[in-house]
């Protein structure tokens, strides 16, 4: 259950693509929590309990934009692609297309881990010495 | 394409599949700065500089009433290792040979690994200054006796216990001493490495390039590694024979405790 995160073996896994997996892991989590919220705020009529939950919402809101902005600085290609959706004017879809296609042109792509492309991946190895 | 250039050398996505993963497997096991101490980035091969959180007072101003600072920055340095390949053996690891001769990029990997464990722990004179530089604390003698090692670790940790630095503790050892280490053992047979181990409670690693010994601090804050951009292989130029590529990072090291770390010599 504590491991589901991973979907390879983790022993074979560097310990960047794990740090990667973990992170990935808590955005789903914070995600869910923020859509749950939403239902019950949605179904609630008690003032206090609708406080409650807003805050809590909110604190939901924070974890997940403080996990997308970790994953997006350990990956250049995602960032670049995020940058021309995120926060911009006219059709959502369109913007995503032109992003992928401005950052993914010959080997921009992300490398190892989320490393730009042509990057070992190698990162910290703390913790994996013994 | 990034500035690695990596899509106009005339090797296959297999041959570069190839060659990254052995530059891994030659890099890991000697990166031992890495192991132990703190990892920040990679940030960037645009990332020139690491904020200090400091100023300069400047003399002059622009004009009366005012005046100046000069915020203090630590610049990244780059590191390249240079290594040229056979192209008739890249053109055997498309045919799927699995014994092709990468010795220059393993040398090249050897090199830049010890670079970095130099710099970080020995110093880069005039652009890093290095763990045993910046430790205020007397380097404590290790000898060429692994028997006698014991001693001198424990007093290590001791000292570092006395200044107010709590542990875990990691212990780099040059490659000279890694390997008195792992063969000996103590009267009556106990392994030496698990001795050490249980004294520092923590990593012993093999560090190519550093000098005797350094135990340092595992608890973090202490020593922190900035990466632009990570270990990376690139390319350079080739002929109908052979193609030049290296590897390269770009990093700033910080010392923000000096005293979290004992060099024994």
């Amino acid at each position: 259950m504590g491991f589901d995160q991973y979907h390879e073996p983790p022993e074979e896994l560097p310990p960047a693509t794990r740090t990667f997996a973990r992170l990935c892991a808590s955005l789903t989590e914070e995600a869910e929590a923020i859509g749950w919220y939403e239902q019950r705020i949605a179904v609630e009529t008690d003032p206090e309990a609708l406080a409650v939950m807003r805050d809590a919402q909110g604190e939901e809101f924070k974890h997940f934009s403080m996990d997308l902005e970790f994953l997006l600085r350990r990956s250049p290609a995602w960032r670049e692609i995020a940058e021309g959706v995120l926060f911009q004017p006219g059709d959502i879809v369109e913007r995503g297309e032109e992003a992928e296609a401005e950052t993914l042109d010959g080997d921009g792509a992300d490398g190892e881990a989320g490393y730009p492309a042509g990057s070992l991946g190698i990162g910290s190895l703390k913790g994996g010495a013994r | 394409m990034n500035h690695l250039l990596r899509s106009l050398a005339p090797i296959s996505d297999s041959g570069w599949k190839e060659l990254d993963d052995e530059a891994r497997q030659r890099l890991a096991p000697a990166l031992a700065a890495r192991k132990l101490i703190d990892f920040s980035g990679p940030h960037g091969w645009e990332h020139s500089a690491t904020n200090l959180g400091r100023a300069v007072a400047l003399k002059s101003a622009p004009c009366d009433g005012v005046t100046g600072a000069h915020r203090r920055v630590l610049p990244l340095a780059e590191v390249r290792a240079n290594f040229e390949l056979s192209l008739s053996e890249l053109r055997d690891i498309d045919r799927g040979a699995d014994d092709a001769d990468l010795e220059p990029l393993d040398k090249a990997a050897h090199q830049i690994a010890v670079a970095e464990n130099k710099a970080v722990f020995h110093g880069w004179k005039g652009v890093v200054e290095g763990i045993a530089d910046a430790s205020p604390h007397k380097g404590i003698t290790l000898g060429n006796k692994p028997d006698a090692y014991r001693r001198p670790v424990a007093a290590a940790v001791e000292r570092l216990l006395q200044s107010g630095i709590s542990g875990p503790y990691g212990l780099a050892l040059g490659s000279e001493e890694y390997q008195r280490v792992v063969e000996g053992a103590e009267h009556g047979g106990y392994p030496l490495l698990e001795h050490l181990r249980k004294i520092i409670d923590g990593p012993i690693v093999w560090a190519p390039g550093v000098g005797g010994a350094i135990l340092v601090s595992l608890r973090g804050g202490d020593f922190v590694f900035e990466s632009g951009q990570d270990l990376s292989i690139g390319y350079e130029a080739h002929d109908a024979e052979t193609v030049r590529l290296y590897l390269e990072e770009s990093f700033s090291f910080h010392v923000a405790t000096p005293e979290a770390a004992v060099p024994l010599a």
